[in-house]
């Protein structure tokens, strides 16, 4: 078990260059995520076009893997449909415990060595939860909620 | 300094970490526990187990007597008056939970002030917060400054004659301050308040007499100064202590129970309900000793030393930020630092591939981390068994930390 396996350079990427970060002022769905742990925060935004995510930004902060993984995630998650998005969720949180997923050709897979450093999988999985907070939220016709790492998944 | 050789005596110290030699740099979390507290423990589980209090035979008689010696100890160690001021606790925790739950519901009523600092620990805020919910009272917090010293020339602003009680840390967990605590405990005399001391972080490192420091009650722990986990003391005034209600209901804390009540112990018996922690209390007498063997100004020069050395490298690394006094003879031997660009999450786990164990969150303290702006920082604790080696395997680790987070120009195509 190697620091190589935890930061892969496609993380360090990420977390030096973060993809849509910032906020959205016009957002359909604002979800803001907790990991008590280590006091990290994270808000995300996302705009709908007809049923898809038009758009994602995060903004907050925490540590390069719970940075990264935002900001793979909202490359990820645009123009899917809500319901797509969900399914990205339960297929990534499934990949962290282990599982085959739909992210092998992604930067994505990267994440996959977070496996091997179990108090780390929750900073990897902070954002993919408060966005399906989010999502399930919207859709009981909630606009705001609040995620924690520490809810049972 | 107190000679390297004593680390000999610490068989956790001897392990190697992901093929490293361990470099244990988390004292201010748990103490490593020498040999012979270690022996202390299967002494007494192999040779005198047996319930506190209540017994005839002579295993009874014996465990007794070793609990009672044990409080002795405690109390010899901080200087109290007298034995029957040393109530066992879980901890520092519990120990301040007592006083909030016993002392603090009997007499603080609405519109009554706490004075704390903004450095406590969640452990000195949150039975205040609780309790000030509970009573209407009104919670007020002494800052401090860009060095993280508290700010004395705000205090008499803040003390009145609503001032029931001031509750502070003799040594920040996080920044090492060392707060004047008799000053303080001076001024809110005056004004009629009471004085808890959270000495947690404080009488594993240095002396500390509660009769010099003139406070009313004090808390600490156990497992911070080399002994078992789970044992601590609440030491209180004899009277205090008595006027206060029980914590805990239940056995070995009445006189007499009928159907209609009980009449209770005395202190300290009143406030110990049901089978206490008598392995735990008894083996920190055993600690006691072994620091006393080595001298507790000698443990607070040793440290001191090393705190010294300690920020003058961590200066020399690039993007090292430390927090707290720079001077020495202000602060204790817990560094918290910032690494520039760095999670202290980052930083923790690559030092860990090195064999080095620090501390990366809050360390139990926000409120103090949201003054400083940030949401988490790392730290570095001293403690007797630490040398010079141990601050070098540090700052070569984080040049690691520095080069493996080095800023990248590039941003790569998909």
């Amino acid at each position: 078990m190697g620091l190589d396996d935890l930061y892969r350079e496609i993380i360090l990427d990420h977390y030096s260059h973060p993809r849509n970060r910032g906020r959205l002022a016009a957002a359909d769905i604002t979800v803001e995520g907790a990991n008590p742990l280590c006091g990290d925060e994270l808000a995300l935004f996302v705009r709908l076009e007809g049923g898809v995510i038009a758009e994602v930004r995060f903004e907050g902060r925490g540590c390069s893997i719970s940075q990264a993984s935002a900001s793979m995630m909202t490359e990820e998650v645009r123009g899917k449909t809500l319901a797509q998005a969900r399914e990205s969720v339960a297929a990534f949180k499934a990949m962290m415990r282990g599982e085959a997923s739909p992210f092998d050709d992604t930067d994505l897979a990267a994440l996959q060595g977070v496996r091997k450093f179990p108090v780390r999988v929750k900073c990897a999985t902070l954002a993919w939860v408060a966005l399906d907070q989010g999502i399930e939220e919207f859709q009981q016709g909630r606009t705001a909620a609040r995620a924690t790492t520490e809810v049972p998944e | 300094m107190i000679p390297e050789r004593v680390r000999e005596d610490f068989p956790l110290l001897q392990l190697r970490v992901h093929g490293k030699p361990l470099v244990y740099l988390d004292s201010a979390a748990t103490s490593q526990k020498p040999r012979v507290v270690l022996e202390a423990l299967a002494r007494y589980y192999s040779e005198y187990n047996a319930n506190v209090h209540r017994g005839i035979y002579l295993l009874a008689e014996l465990a007794t007597q070793r609990y009672e010696e044990a409080r002795a100890r405690v109390a010899r160690f901080i200087n109290a008056p007298r034995p029957e001021e040393v109530v066992f606790t879980r901890g520092t925790t519990e120990a301040i939970n007592l006083v909030a739950y016993t002392w603090g519901r009997a007499t603080i009523r609405s519109g009554d002030e706490i004075l704390l600092t903004e450095m406590e620990h969640h452990s000195n805020m949150v039975p205040w917060q609780i309790l000030a919910a509970e009573k209407g009272a009104r919670l007020r917090y002494l800052p401090f400054d860009g060095q993280g010293r508290l700010a004395l020339e705000e205090l008499d602003a803040l003390l009145s004659e609503r001032t029931k009680l001031v509750a502070v840390t003799q040594q920040s967990n996080v920044l090492g301050t060392i707060n004047p605590v008799a000053e303080i405990a001076r001024r809110a005399h005056a004004v009629g308040a009471l004085v808890l001391v959270d000495g947690a972080q404080s009488v594993p490192h240095m002396p500390v007499d509660v009769q010099a420091l003139g406070c009313d009650f004090l808390a600490f722990s156990a497992h911070k100064m080399c002994g078992p986990t789970g044992a601590g003391a609440l030491w209180g005034r004899y009277e205090l202590l008595q006027a206060m209600p029980p914590f805990h209901g239940g056995g070995e804390m009445i006189m007499l129970v009928t159907l209609e009540g009980a009449t209770y112990k005395d202190p300290p018996h009143k406030f110990e309900a049901g089978t206490p922690n008598i392995a735990d209390c008894i083996v920190w007498a055993t600690a006691i000793d072994y620091l006393e063997g080595l001298g507790m100004a000698a443990i607070r020069e040793h440290e001191r030393q090393l705190l010294r050395y300690a920020l003058g490298q961590l200066r020399e690394v690039p993007g090292v930020r430390v927090f707290g006094p720079e001077d020495v003879e202000q602060r204790g031997s817990a560094i918290a630092f910032d690494v520039q660009g760095v999670h202290p999450h980052d930083v923790a786990q690559v030092l860990d591939q090195e064999g080095i164990a620090v501390r990366a969150g809050h360390h139990c303290a926000q409120p103090l981390h949201r003054r400083l702006g940030l949401a988490a920082s790392t730290r570095a604790s001293l403690y007797l068994y630490n040398t010079p080696g141990d601050i070098d395997a540090l700052t070569r680790g984080l040049e690691t930390v520095r080069r493996l987070f080095a800023p990248r120009t590039a941003v790569r195509d998909r």
